[in-house]
């Protein structure tokens, strides 16, 4: 009976076909090491996100009326509301640090080159999404932290020459972030940037699986199971990552349950005030994963060219396919100066994220303007570093 | 049967043609969905003008109502504050207030219709945070002259909104359309003043 029924399917859907050329047949490097846990990781965090988000979205009210209250019925009334909006908030945060790390994999292992380019740029449009959704997402609690964040935000639009103040306007709905903005907000958050996510999330992977995965050793290998280098994704690479997802769900819920706002670095103290439109708190800074970018913004003294350099850091992500000219993918086989470049870059990014945390003081803002500078000379000067630094020979094969 | 030819040009034309009338179809049915992301008529409406009695102001103190969702601050300036405006300018990034930040009526050195009276809209120019109110000399340093500080970026203004140089606010904090009902009673949001029936306050 059991086996009519799956024919009957056979005939009808490519059950086996799918079934194989994304698991048991689609073939991988055998040498993958942690780095590579992150790409499931990420996958996983966007279905606990999208599953607390809508048992949150029984419960959330969006209007600037009643939005701070309806998170703290949540908090304290809805059975395991804290729970589940903890897992959705915290979630969040431990999204960007898997997303974080998974790019930075790819700067690592070359992951970005030929023939990986699209893999990339579609990554790329990820995060940048990812950064909306998150953005968008924080309004929601409607405090002040949310509030006064969005309003900067929106406001970044308005230094845009002619049409800014006009575009600042017709994003926020009213003359200042109110109810109007705090509902669409809530649109966009809940189905149009979800939806586009998912979208993305599967070109992603479908360009991935055509040009098939780099590796640590960055060489190119023959997809071929005699050939001894490479193993199917299933049944290896799904226990490895089950048994990473294990590793990383213990360390999720320990910070959930006993540290879900993590000293105010996952959930800001402001924000649990409500919004006040008439009052700016002494101190505002957006999230941890967002404050690189604002460091820079704050580290140039004009509104035009602050916006312009915000924008062009991420911008530039989207080029680094063609900025590096190394004919080595792995950084086991750069010379010493892509070595260099990117601890400058890795050290440029997690001190403009610290100073984005922290107020201006004329001291931080000299640093945060070397950083900026570190950040994007990592880029700018990869053609010629790459081309001129000696690379050493690639083996062969994986061992 | 065989003789049938495909007419090239025709195709292209009509192919063209589609994705044109398409194209334009699709941009038209478009357009109220994006026009109904703009404030909506009840939005416009909460913007009316409001009416604020200034009689229990003392000088030196401030006065913050909500015009339009956001915070528009009315000051009583001491004579020293008026006295003071003068002496800075140098400092300033648009002195003589010739981004066109206020209403003509307001457009002269105290930016203002009466110098007692400063009103001004308080969002700050770089990013919309609303500014704090540091009116006591020396507060935020030995050449402070007294006035507004934003907390966000650090933008500073001077005692009649305008920005100081060296800071991201870009230019002077913008004066809204406004005009006296009587000596202590003021109208925000519009300058047509009922009782005068002209223009200009």
């Amino acid at each position: 009976m059991a086996n009519k029924l799956v024919n009957w399917f056979k005939q009808r859907f490519p059950i086996e076909k799918t079934y194989q050329e994304n698991l048991t047949r689609y073939y991988l490097p055998k040498n993958f090491n942690f780095w590579y846990l992150l790409g499931s990781l990420a996958l996983v965090m966007l279905g606990l996100q999208l599953f607390t988000g809508i048992f949150l979205s029984m419960y959330y009210t969006p209007t600037a009326k009643e939005a701070f209250a309806s998170v703290e019925f949540i908090m304290r009334d809805v059975n395991y509301g804290w729970l589940i909006r903890y897992l959705h908030s915290t979630g969040a945060s431990f999204f960007f640090i898997v997303i974080y790390l998974h790019m930075f994999r790819s700067l690592l292992y070359g992951s970005h080159k030929r023939p990986r380019e699209l893999v990339w740029l579609l990554g790329m449009l990820l995060y940048l999404v990812l950064l909306a959704e998150a953005f968008m997402g924080y309004l929601l609690p409607w405090g002040q932290m949310s509030y006064w964040g969005a309003q900067v935000i929106t406001s970044l639009f308005s230094a845009i020459p002619v049409i800014g103040p006009k575009l600042t306007l017709w994003m926020r709905g009213d003359y200042m972030v109110a109810d109007a903005t705090l509902h669409r907000f809530f649109a966009l958050h809940i189905i149009a940037v979800p939806l586009i996510m998912i979208f993305l999330v599967r070109l992603h992977i479908k360009a991935l699986h055509y040009v098939g995965a780099n590796n640590p050793l960055g060489i190119d290998i023959t997809i071929n199971s005699k050939d001894n280098q490479t193993i199917p994704f299933h049944p290896y690479y799904t226990l490895k990552d089950l048994w990473g997802l294990a590793i990383f769900l213990l360390i999720f819920t320990l910070i959930v349950f006993f540290a879900p706002e993590f000293g105010g670095y996952f959930l800001e103290p402001t924000n649990f005030i409500p919004a006040d439109p008439l009052q700016t708190p002494a101190h505002i800074a957006p999230i941890w994963y967002m404050t690189p970018f604002y460091a820079m913004l704050r580290a140039v003294p004009d509104k035009l060219w602050g916006v312009m350099t915000m924008a062009a850091a991420i911008a530039i992500l989207f080029v680094l396919p063609w900025l590096d000219r190394s004919p080595v993918r792995s950084i086991r086989y750069r010379g010493w100066m892509s070595k260099m470049a990117l601890f400058i870059f890795s050290l440029s990014f997690l001190g403009l994220g610290y100073l984005g945390l922290t107020e201006v003081t004329p001291w931080r803002t000299l640093l945060a303007r070397v950083f900026t500078m570190g950040y994007f000379a990592f880029f700018l000067l990869m053609p010629f570093y790459t081309a001129l630094e000696k690379s050493k020979p690639l083996p062969e094969r994986i061992a | 049967m065989s003789t049938h030819k495909i007419d090239e040009q025709r195709r292209k034309f009509l192919v063209t043609a589609t994705t044109v009338v398409g194209g334009v179809g699709v941009l038209a049915a478009s357009l109220p969905f994006a026009t109904s992301l703009l404030p909506s008529a009840k939005a416009e409406a909460a913007a009316a003008p409001v009416e604020v009695d200034l009689s229990h102001l003392q000088p030196g103190q401030m006065l913050t109502v909500e015009w339009q969702g956001k915070p528009v601050w009315i000051i009583y300036r001491t004579k020293a504050m008026i006295e003071g405006l003068h002496k800075h300018e140098n400092e300033l990034r648009d002195p003589e207030s010739r981004v066109d930040q206020q209403p003509e009526y307001a457009h002269n050195e105290h930016r203002s219709i009466n110098p007692d009276y400063l009103v001004l809209i308080g969002i700050c120019t770089h990013l919309g945070c609303s500014p704090k109110y540091v009116p006591t000399v020396h507060e935020l340093g030995s050449n402070w002259p007294g006035g507004f500080y934003c907390p966000c970026h650090g933008s500073t203004f001077d005692l009649a909104g305008r920005v100081f140089k060296g800071v991201p606010a870009p230019i002077n904090l913008a004066v809204p359309p406004y005009t006296f009902l009587a000596e202590k009673r003021i109208l925000i949001g519009t300058d047509w003043n009922p009782g005068q029936g002209t223009r200009d306050g």
